[in-house]
């Protein structure tokens, strides 16, 4: 078989795995609802124990920085909640396949379900915590304009680019067995050097730390609207060049390996 | 037209993580299992099928031989299009329901009734599709009220009643089979018998996989024997 047919059936499975719209929801779902089976608050319990982490973070960082508190509690709501969804899938993501053996070698289902799942699993977890940021909003209510419209379309795009993550970790993680500590422990080093919890500017001449990492961007196109920012188009510029660039990549490897990975899980 | 073709199928598993080097001269002459090969780039490998080659047409009853390891669990998740082949090719054209692991998606935590949905969705059902069924299954199954209780809270036998009943409730054009699928104790067995009978008789091609030559006798026209991936023969009964 040449490359160019094995390109077309990488392609074939992922249209297969998107148009599988009964089967990925629900995996997805079902994997919550295994978390929190018997548990009264259910789901729940996700927002709450994010809740309580920014309920303490917010006063504590807040002080410790010297900012106003009105200003920076909203921020870092925002911030931690995009940041768990990203930092989430990434994690995830290196154990789409190793997670899915089971499945994958008893039946022939898309591989991109499997990935499909583990973004749907997070949008979920993500959903739930959006509703703490509906409560800090409404307590400090942010100026907001026509850019507020931007941040569903940041939500999708940090969803889109699961996706290629996904396949991209997922096989190489399922090829070499380090791998997922590798990345748990660069995306825990990635929490404190992004703009998580602080504010670029306080990197004052330094600011370029900020703007070379990828991850702040992907934090900007949702969180700049919602307190108060202008819309950096750079960021978009660069979440939409990450993607293209994470596409092809993901294209290329999940078209020389796709047959591989039912022989490593 | 239910058909299927294998041409020099050949499936390697790569192993990984093993001290090659200090079992090298002992894996040469292993009395089960695939033979350990090494491939181009002097990985170790399980080679669990090498090089078969067969067709299967309409009204093939085939029975598949060979002592553990030969390859015929291989051979099915092959045909099931879990594993493609390293080298080589198949075609399988026709609806294949696969009875490897017939509860493959179900939770245990969910109700019977959950499940139902579960598992036939993961075989590629629409709930559209599978709401007509659930009925017959239900009944069939012989659960009662059990079917709205978690499935945890079965006895082993019924989760199997309930996983057999799904996996029976969908009509297929090839059936795989690794060994013939029992459930439940003496009086839901033969039940479970001539309704597994009626849903292999309306397939167009059988592959089981069976250590019992007396039940390949009776239920296949045709075997395929294995030994160490090779495929020593095949011929009709």
């Amino acid at each position: 078989m040449g490359y160019r047919n094995h390109l077309a059936l990488a392609v074939k499975d992922f249209k297969d795995g998107v148009s599988s719209i009964y089967v990925w929801p629900m995996l997805g779902w079902l994997e919550i609802k295994q978390r929190y089976r018997r548990s009264v608050l259910g789901p729940f319990w996700l927002t709450i124990s994010t809740g309580a982490l920014i309920g303490g973070m917010g006063p504590l960082y807040g002080r410790l920085f010297g900012l106003d508190i009105s200003t920076y509690f909203p921020y870092l709501a925002i911030s931690f909640i995009v940041w768990f969804l990203i930092a989430n899938m990434v994690n995830d993501a290196c154990t789409v396949f190793i997670s899915a053996e089971g499945f994958i070698k008893q039946i022939k289902l898309p591989l991109t379900v499997y990935i499909l799942r583990m973004v749907w699993k997070n949008l979920i977890i993500f959903a739930h915590n959006l509703v703490i940021v509906f409560l800090v909003l409404l307590f400090w209510p942010p100026a907001i304009d026509w850019h507020v419209l931007l941040i569903p379309l940041g939500v999708l795009f940090i969803a889109i680019n699961g996706i290629w993550i996904g396949i991209c970790l997922g096989l190489l993680c399922a090829r070499f067995r380090d791998i997922p500590q590798i990345v748990s422990s660069l995306v825990q080093v990635a929490f404190f050097l992004t703009p998580v919890m602080w504010k670029p500017d306080m990197l004052g001449r330094h600011q370029w730390a900020a703007a070379w990492n990828p991850f702040y961007h992907f934090l900007e196109v949702v969180r700049a609207p919602l307190v108060g920012a202008a819309t950096n188009w750079f960021s978009w510029a660069l979440v939409l060049g990450i993607t293209v660039i994470g596409y092809t990549a993901a294209f290329l490897l999940f078209a020389r390996f796709r047959v591989r990975i039912a022989y490593w899980v | 037209m239910s058909h299927v073709l294998a041409k020099d199928l050949l499936v390697e598993f790569p192993i990984y993580g093993t001290q090659s080097r200090s079992f090298r001269h002992t894996f040469l002459r292993a009395a089960t299992g695939g033979r350990l090969a090494r491939d181009a780039g002097e990985r170790v490998v399980v080679r669990a099928l090498n090089g078969v080659n067969f067709e299967f047409y309409e009204g093939d009853r085939v029975g598949i031989m060979g002592h553990n390891g030969s390859g015929k669990t291989t051979l099915l998740r092959v045909l099931a299009g879990a594993y493609e082949p390293v080298a080589g090719s198949i075609v399988v054209d026709g609806r294949i329901a696969s009875m490897l692991s017939i509860t493959l998606g179900m939770d245990m935590e969910a109700t019977g009734f959950e499940n139902i949905f579960l598992r036939a969705t993961i075989m590629g059902l629409k709930p559209k599709q599978v709401a007509p069924l659930a009925d017959d299954i239900c009944e069939f199954s012989e659960l009662g009220d059990y079917i709205h209780m978690p499935m945890r809270t079965y006895s082993s036998g019924m989760s199997m009643r309930l996983a057999f009943a799904i996996s029976t409730s969908i009509a297929a054009d090839i059936i795989l089979m690794d060994e013939w699928l029992s459930a439940g104790d003496a009086s839901f067995s033969e039940k479970a018998q001539s309704r597994l009978t009626r849903l292999v008789d309306q397939a167009k091609i059988l592959v089981l996989a069976s250590h019992d030559e007396q039940l390949i006798r009776r239920s296949c026209n045709k075997i395929l024997q294995l030994d160490h991936g090779d495929l020593v023969k095949f011929a009709a009964l």
